[in-house]
């Protein structure tokens, strides 16, 4: 019997299949919906957690102001880090492979005729390892170069190509806003970052020089320290946040004046945009799929009305209600499920153009995509349900006299 | 006359439709008796009841007032789901307008009673394969109704309606829409099943020449039967 009506379910699909797809449309669009964004934002996590990765591996962050990202609001206690922080943290830091001073700003590089707009970060040797990025060509700086301020710089690969193509940058001399420095060294490429932006469009130089010739004053902005193992990180984290309260003199009922931040804090603090992102597009789908499922409701009614007639001959003959019931119900749950693989093929195929436009991974995740089945069905069955109730209880004298 | 129990009996049925104004009363206490394996014929002019007859007796519908008995069983208070089996059990139908599902062929639309009662695929094949030979239709299995004569459309309609091995079928006005001869025909096939296979046959009919076939012939009006006429043995 269950067999039959599904074969008769199909049959009636088949004989309407404009009106059918029009039908679904709103389920389409709903199941749809869903699975481009969670594929897309699957995707989206997966990438961003490479990406993060690749900045550097067990890295810590740690930047004055608490809670925050970039350089916190003016006052004493947001006040930056200087070298006296950084060298005791060098001396008394174990379990560290590296810890690197960062501070960085916008500024136009100048090479004959060419400029070029990019970021410039004073930094030390150490920075090179704590970012997990390797020479191409040239060296980094000795330190030497670190402690007089040296006017020496070393070049992203996009900086290269944008300045000395078809030239190597090394050896070269070019402006850095305002000052002419020597490239020493070119980066390996990394790619692209996190946030979209490149990675290769960076310029390093000793801390000293920036510090002194183009920032004009001590400040260090940001530390970053590179733990030496996963397991290193918690202990790592504490000890930075003992001396730090201590260099800056943090009471002991007092917060923290500066932020320790690892990877795994920043990959759910995006991830948790995502999510917010992703509750939001889950009520858009829900409403396609509401509007799908009265759409499911309303052509199934046209569907008992039209085939009133038919209803009759069935219950004439001896179908019990229960029988008719189950026909239109399969019927609606049918067209649901076609609806819901339709968007399920619909939102996968959005999701992996996507994904090839946004060079995200195509991550399908198959809970996801059991789950809209599923949902698309019990939509058919609850929205189904009223029409094939109507259907199930017409009187068969009147419904057969149905014209 | 002795004071057997009758196969089908109807005591005191009323059927009012509507109220106040608007009421009126189709059957109005109808008493009859119809023994197993009768051909009875009911005539009558248009809006003498007799389709509410045959709906009561077909248990489409259920008296006002009054009892009908089924077999010695009384089916007046039967749910819908009870009649349903009823008539899936018992009672074949065929009707003026043949009825058949559109775009399915005569072997699915033969098949259909036996669908709902969970019979077996191949056994449901063979079985509507039966019926439609015995209707004169071997051939034909694939036609879809509009492929067809309304001649063979109706009898399509009652292979459907003794596929199941009914004790009854019901027939309102079965040749309304046949020419003379293709109604002749339908005549002669009830006739048969009539004699071969004792089924009980009620049929409504306006024609004479139709009533003609049957044993017996009642004539309702204004939801009374007015006149019975029995037909000589040949
Ligand atoms: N569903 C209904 N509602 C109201 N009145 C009805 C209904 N069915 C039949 N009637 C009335 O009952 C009477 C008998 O109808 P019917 O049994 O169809 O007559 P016949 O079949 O002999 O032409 C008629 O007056 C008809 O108008
Ligand atoms: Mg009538």
């Amino acid at each position: 019997m269950l067999w039959e009506a599904f074969k008769l379910a199909l049959l009636s699909v088949r004989r309407n299949v404009l009106r059918s797809i029009l039908t679904l449309l709103g389920i389409v669009i709903g199941v749809g919906a869903v699975i481009a964004m969670v594929t897309i934002g699957n995707g989206t996590t997966q990438r961003v957690t490479e990406d993060l990765s690749k900045l550097g591996s067990n890295l810590l962050i740690v930047q004055p102001g608490r809670n925050t990202f970039g350089p916190g609001g003016a006052g004493q206690e947001n006040r930056s880090f200087d070298d006296r922080t950084l060298a005791k943290l060098r001396a008394e830091l174990t379990g560290v492979r590296a810890i690197a001073p960062s501070a960085t700003r916008a500024a136009t590089l100048i090479y004959g005729a060419l400029n070029f707009a990019t970021t410039v970060t004073g930094t030390d040797s150490e920075f090179f390892a704590a970012q997990d990025w390797s020479f191409a060509q040239g060296r980094p700086f000795t330190d030497g170069e670190v402690k007089s301020g040296s006017a020496v710089c070393i070049i992203g690969k996009s900086v290269e190509d944008a300045l000395f193509t078809p030239d190597s940058g090394l050896g070269k001399r070019m402006r850095v806003g305002t000052i002419s420095c020597d490239v020493i060294g070119v980066l390996a490429s990394k790619g692209q970052g996190a946030f979209g932006n490149d990675q290769d469009n960076t310029v390093v130089m000793p801390l000293r020089t920036y510090q002194r010739r183009l920032a004009g004053n001590t400040r260090i902005p940001t530390i970053y320290i590179s733990a030496a193992t996963a397991e290193d990180i918690p202990a790592v984290t504490a000890s930075t946040e003992q001396i730090l309260r201590e260099v800056r003199r943090v009471g002991p009922d007092k917060d923290d004046t500066f932020t320790v931040r690892d990877m795994s804090q920043i990959i759910s603090t995006m991830t948790s945009t995502s999510t917010l992102l992703t509750g939001l597009l889950s009520a858009v789908a829900g409403v396609s799929l509401l509007v799908g499922g009265i759409g499911i409701m309303n052509i199934m009614l046209v569907s008992v009305t039209e085939r009133t007639r038919e209803i009759g001959i069935r219950l004439a003959i001896g179908a019990l209600e229960r029988q008719v019931l189950t026909q239109f119900l399969v019927e609606a749950l049918v067209l649901a499920l076609l609806g819901g693989v339709i968007g399920i093929m619909l939102g996968l195929a959005l999701a992996g153009a996507a994904g090839y436009f946004l060079a995200i991974p195509f991550a399908p995740s198959l809970s996801i995509i059991v789950l809209a089945f599923l949902f698309s069905g019990a939509i058919g069955l609850g929205f189904g349900f009223f029409p094939a109730r109507r259907a199930a209880r017409l009187d068969p004298i009147e419904a057969l006299r149905h014209e | 006359m002795t004071k057997l129990q009758p196969f089908i009996a109807f005591e005191k049925v009323q059927k009012i439709y509507g109220e106040g104004a608007g009421r009126v009363k189709a059957l109005a206490g109808v008493d009859l008796a119809i023994e197993r394996g009768e051909f009875l014929a009911i005539m009558g002019p248009s809006g003498s009841g007799k389709s509410t007859a045959m709906n009561i007796l077909g248990c489409l519908d259920k008296p006002t007032a009054g009892r009908y008995l089924f077999g010695g069983a009384d089916v007046t208070a039967l749910s819908r789901d009870q009649r349903a089996l009823l008539r899936r059990n018992f009672l074949g139908f065929v009707f003026q307008g043949y009825n058949l599902l559109a775009r399915t062929t005569a072997v699915e639309n033969i098949e259909l009673p036996l669908v709902y009662r969970g019979t077996p695929r191949h056994e449901r094949h063979e079985r509507a394969i039966e019926a439609l030979r015995l209707v004169g239709l071997e051939g034909r299995e694939h036609h879809t109704p509009a492929q067809l004569s309304g001649g063979q459309q109706q009898r399509v309609a009652i292979a459907r309606a003794i596929v199941t091995d009914p004790l009854v079928l019901l027939a309102d006005e079965p040749t309304g829409n046949l020419d003379t001869a293709r109604s002749h025909e339908i005549m002669e096939l009830l006739t048969r099943l009539n004699d071969e296979r004792g089924l009980t046959i009620i049929m409504v009919t306006h024609e004479p020449d139709m009533a003609a076939f049957a044993h017996r012939t009642i004539r309702f009006l204004d939801g009374h039967i007015e006149s019975e006429h029995r037909r000589e043995a040949a």
